[in-house]
C-alpha cells in the first residue's frame, strides 16, 4: 500500500473543531502487532475510498480491558474501561467501528452498566453498510472471483453476539466460491486465542486447537482462509504454516479482501 | 368390603410424596447457598425461552438423532403421566378404570398410551445401545465413570421395566381386553399369557399394576440423587437462563464501587468507610466455594444431565486438555451435596470442612484451559452456563491469590503500563500510520 492513508484523530479533528461521524477503534492488535497492522491499514483504505468521516484515538487509545476481564482481573477491565469510558465520552463519541470482536464484544456489551453507551459495529457490518448506501463500490469482477474461499466464525463475533450474515454477505459480494466448514456459524470451533490464551501457552494436550481448527479449514480445500478477527488470523495462519500449506493457502481478513479486490 | 388395599395405597402415595416433597425442601435449601442474582428482567423473554427450549425442545433437536429419540421419550413420559391420574382414583376409592365410563374417548387415550409406551421403550432400547454397545464418545469421557455411569443406565432400566409393566398391565386385564378399545399394543401380548388360568392372570395383573405406581413413585424419589433431575429443572433453568448476548459477562459490582473510588478526586481515600459500608463489601472477589457462586449457577448444577454436549464441543476438550465443561458442573452438584450434607449434620449450620470446589474438585489447570469460545454455552439443551463458573473461578484466582499463569501477569502489567497486552509503548499506539 503506497498511498498515503489518512487517519485523522480525535484530538486534530477537536482541533479543527469538527466531530467525526465514527470512531475507527483500532484496538491493541490491530496497533502493534505487524500482521494486524496490514488489517487495520487495508481497513483505513477502505474508508478513505468511500470518503468516510472517521477518526482514531491514537495514542490515547488504550486496551478495552477484554482480555484483563477473561482472565480474571475485574480490577485490571474495570480500570481500563472506566478510563477509555472519560476519553470516549469527553469526545462525544456516538459510533465506533472496530475490526476486532474483541474490542466490539466489549465496548458493545460491557461498557454500558459502566456508563458507555455507543452504537459500536464490527467492520464487517459496516462495509456492508457502507456497500448499500452506494458509498463503497467494489466492482463486479475482483482478482478473487471464483477463489474458494471459506470463513472462520470469530467466536466473540458470531457466538457471542449473533453476528454470521454480514461477513458472509460481504464474501459474496467479491464473487468468490463460498465454502463452510462442517463447524460454522455457531457450531465453530474457536482458534484458540479467546480468553486470554493468545497471551500463554496451552494447556497440556495432545494438539493445540489453532492446528484442529485449521485442518476444518483445509478440509474445504480452500485457496484462501478468511477471518474477522486479528487474533484469529494468527492463530489460523500459524495452523496453516503447521500444516505446510502457506505456499497454497492465504489466511486474509475480509477487510484486506475488500481493499485489495482490484489490485 | 376390603379397604386394605386402598389403605395400603394410601400409605405408599403419601410416603412416596412426602419423601419427594422432603428432597424438593433439600433441593431448594441448596441451591439457595448460592448468592442472590437479580433475574426480574426481560420476562417476556424469558418466558419464550422456557416454552422453546425446555417445552419445545428446540435445541434438543439439533443433534436429529438422539433428540428426536429425545422428543419421543419426553412426549411420552409427559401424556402417558395423564394415565397416573386414574391409577390414583383406582387406587385410593378401589374403583376400575374409572375414565373407561367413557368408552370411546377412553379407547383413544389408552390406544395413545400404548402406542407411546412402545416407542418409548424401543427409544430407550437405542439409547441403551448407543451408551453401552456403540459407546458414543461422550458417554465415556474420564468424569462418566462411576456414580454418573451407573446413574445413566438405571434410569434406562427404570423406564424399561416402567413402560413394560404398563403394556403388561394392560394385556392381563381381561375386562379391558374384552373392551377391545384402546388395546392396540396389549392385544399382541395378551396371547403370551393365554395359556394360564384366569387367577394367575389377574394375579400378574395386579402384580403389574402395582410395581407399576410402586415404580413411578420410587422414581419420582430417585431423581434427588441422579441427573435425571433435568425433567423438573431444565423448566426453571430456562428461564433463569442468560438472556444477555453470550459475549456478555457480568460486571462485578464491589469492584466497580472500589474503581469509581479509586478514580474520583474528591473521594478522600484515609477517611473512615461511613457506617455500615464494611459490611457491603464481599467477602471475596470471585469464587472458590460453591456458596460463592450465583443460585442460577447452582441451579445449572442440578439441572445437568451429564448429556456431554457442551464437553463435545469444548476445544480444549476436543485437543485433550484436562477441562470438561460437563465436569464444571458435575463438580459443582458434588461439591454442593457435600456442603449440604455437611449443614444436615451440623444442625443447620456449615463447619468448615478443609475443603472448597477450588482444587478439591476443579484444578486451576482446567481454568486456565478454557478460551471462553461460548461452544458449551451455545450447546447445552438446558440453557446451562458453565464459562461463568469458570470466569468467577479465574477471578478468585487472579484477585485473591494473585495466582494467574506467570505469562497471564505479564500480560497484565502490561495493560497496567501501557495500556495493551504486549510491552510496546503507549506513545507508538499510531505508528502503524506511517509503517
Amino acid at each position: 500500500m503506497s498511498e498515503q492513508l489518512k487517519v485523522p484523530t480525535m484530538a486534530q479533528c477537536m482541533a479543527e473543531g469538527r466531530q467525526p461521524e465514527i470512531l475507527f477503534w483500532v484496538g491493541a492488535a490491530g496497533s502493534y502487532d505487524d500482521r494486524a497492522k496490514k488489517i487495520t491499514k487495508a481497513f483505513v483504505k477502505i474508508l478513505n475510498k468511500a470518503n468516510v468521516d472517521f477518526a482514531v484515538l491514537g495514542t490515547e487509545e488504550s486496551s478495552t480491558g477484554d482480555v484483563a476481564k477473561r482472565a480474571g482481573n475485574e480490577f485490571l477491565f474495570q480500570m481500563q474501561a472506566v478510563t477509555n469510558i472519560e476519553v470516549l465520552n469527553a469526545y462525544e463519541v456516538k459510533r465506533i467501528v472496530t475490526a476486532c470482536p474483541h474490542s466490539y464484544n466489549t465496548l458493545k456489551n460491557e461498557y454500558p452498566e459502566l456508563g458507555g453507551n455507543y452504537q459500536v459495529q464490527h467492520h464487517t457490518e459496516f462495509i456492508n453498510e457502507l456497500i448499500n448506501a452506494g458509498k463503497l463500490n467494489i466492482g463486479k469482477v475482483s482478482q478473487f472471483s471464483g477463489k474458494r474461499i471459506t470463513f472462520h466464525d470469530p467466536c466473540y463475533l458470531g457466538r457471542a453476539n449473533d453476528v454470521y450474515e454480514a461477513p458472509r454477505q460481504l464474501l459474496k459480494t467479491l464473487g468468490v466460491e463460498l465454502v463452510e466448514m462442517k463447524r460454522s456459524r455457531n457450531s465453530a470451533l474457536c482458534c484458540g486465542a479467546g480468553g486470554a490464551q493468545m497471551f500463554k501457552e496451552p494447556e497440556k494436550g495432545d494438539k493445540d486447537i489453532n492446528v484442529l481448527r485449521t485442518e476444518d479449514a483445509l478440509e474445504t480445500k480452500p485457496n484462501i482462509i478468511a477471518t474477522g478477527c486479528p487474533y484469529c488470523n494468527t492463530m489460523m495462519t500459524d495452523g496453516v504454516k503447521a500444516k505446510d500449506k502457506e505456499d497454497s493457502v492465504q489466511v486474509l481478513d475480509i477487510a484486506e479482501l475488500i481493499a485489495n479486490s482490484q489490485e | 368390603m376390603n379397604y386394605i388395599p386402598n389403605i395400603l395405597f394410601a400409605l405408599l402415595l403419601i410416603a412416596g410424596l412426602g419423601f419427594f416433597a422432603r428432597n424438593v425442601k433439600k433441593l431448594i435449601r441448596n441451591i439457595k447457598l448460592g448468592q442472590d442474582v437479580d433475574v426480574s428482567d426481560n420476562k417476556s423473554q424469558r418466558w419464550k425461552n422456557m416454552a422453546m427450549i425446555a417445552l419445545g425442545q428446540s435445541k434438543m433437536v439439533k443433534r436429529p438423532i438422539s433428540g428426536f429419540l429425545h422428543v419421543i421419550v419426553y412426549v411420552g413420559f409427559v401424556i402417558i403421566n395423564i394415565e397416573l391420574l386414574e391409577i390414583v382414583i383406582d387406587g385410593l376409592t378401589g374403583s376400575w378404570r374409572i375414565f373407561s365410563y367413557y368408552q370411546e374417548l377412553y379407547g383413544i387415550l389408552i390406544g395413545t398410551f400404548e402406542v407411546l409406551a412402545l416407542l418409548v421403550f424401543v427409544s430407550v432400547v437405542i439409547f441403551w445401545i448407543r451408551r453401552n454397545i456403540i459407546k458414543i464418545q461422550r458417554f465415556w469421557k474420564s468424569e462418566m465413570t462411576s456414580w454418573p455411569k451407573n446413574d445413566a443406565n438405571y434410569i434406562l432400566y427404570f423406564e424399561m421395566v416402567l413402560m413394560s409393566l404398563f403394556l403388561v398391565m394392560n394385556a392381563t386385564d381381561i375386562h379391558f381386553q374384552l373392551m377391545n378399545s384402546g388395546n392396540v399394543v396389549s392385544q399382541f401380548i395378551a396371547p403370551w399369557f393365554s395359556g394360564l388360568p384366569e387367577t394367575t392372570i389377574h394375579i400378574i395383573e395386579r402384580t403389574a399394576w402395582w410395581l407399576h405406581i410402586i415404580g413411578i413413585l420410587v422414581f419420582l424419589n430417585y431423581l434427588y440423587f441422579s441427573k435425571h433431575l433435568h425433567i423438573l429443572l431444565a423448566f426453571p433453568n430456562t428461564y433463569y437462563g442468560k438472556v444477555k448476548p453470550k459475549g456478555q459477562l457480568n460486571n462485578l459490582e464491589a469492584v466497580t464501587k472500589e474503581v469509581k473510588m479509586m478514580m474520583d478526586p474528591n473521594i478522600d481515600p484515609f477517611a473512615a468507610p461511613p457506617e455500615g459500608t464494611e459490611a457491603e463489601m464481599p467477602a471475596k472477589f470471585g469464587a472458590s466455594d460453591v456458596q460463592d457462586l450465583s443460585w442460577v449457577q447452582l441451579l445449572n448444577a442440578y439441572t445437568c444431565t451429564e448429556c456431554g454436549r457442551c464437553t463435545s464441543e469444548c476445544p480444549a476438550n476436543l485437543t485433550g486438555k484436562k477441562l470438561s465443561p460437563r465436569k464444571i458442573m458435575m463438580d459443582t452438584r458434588d461439591r454442593l451435596e457435600e456442603v449440604g450434607k455437611n449443614i444436615d449434620a451440623n444442625k443447620g449450620e456449615f463447619k468448615d470442612d478443609g475443603k472448597q470446589l477450588l482444587g478439591d474438585y476443579i484444578t486451576a489447570e482446567e481454568l486456565w484451559a478454557c478460551t471462553t469460545c461460548n461452544a458449551c454455552v451455545e450447546a447445552c439443551p438446558v440453557s446451562i452456563d458453565p464459562l461463568s463458573i469458570i470466569i468467577e473461578m479465574r477471578r478468585y484466582l487472579v484477585m485473591e491469590q494473585s495466582a494467574a499463569p506467570v505469562e497471564l501477569n505479564n500480560m497484565m502489567t502490561n495493560i497496567e503500563n501501557n495500556g495493551a497486552p504486549w510491552p510496546y509503548n503507549q506513545m507508538d499506539r499510531l505508528n502503524w500510520k506511517d509503517e
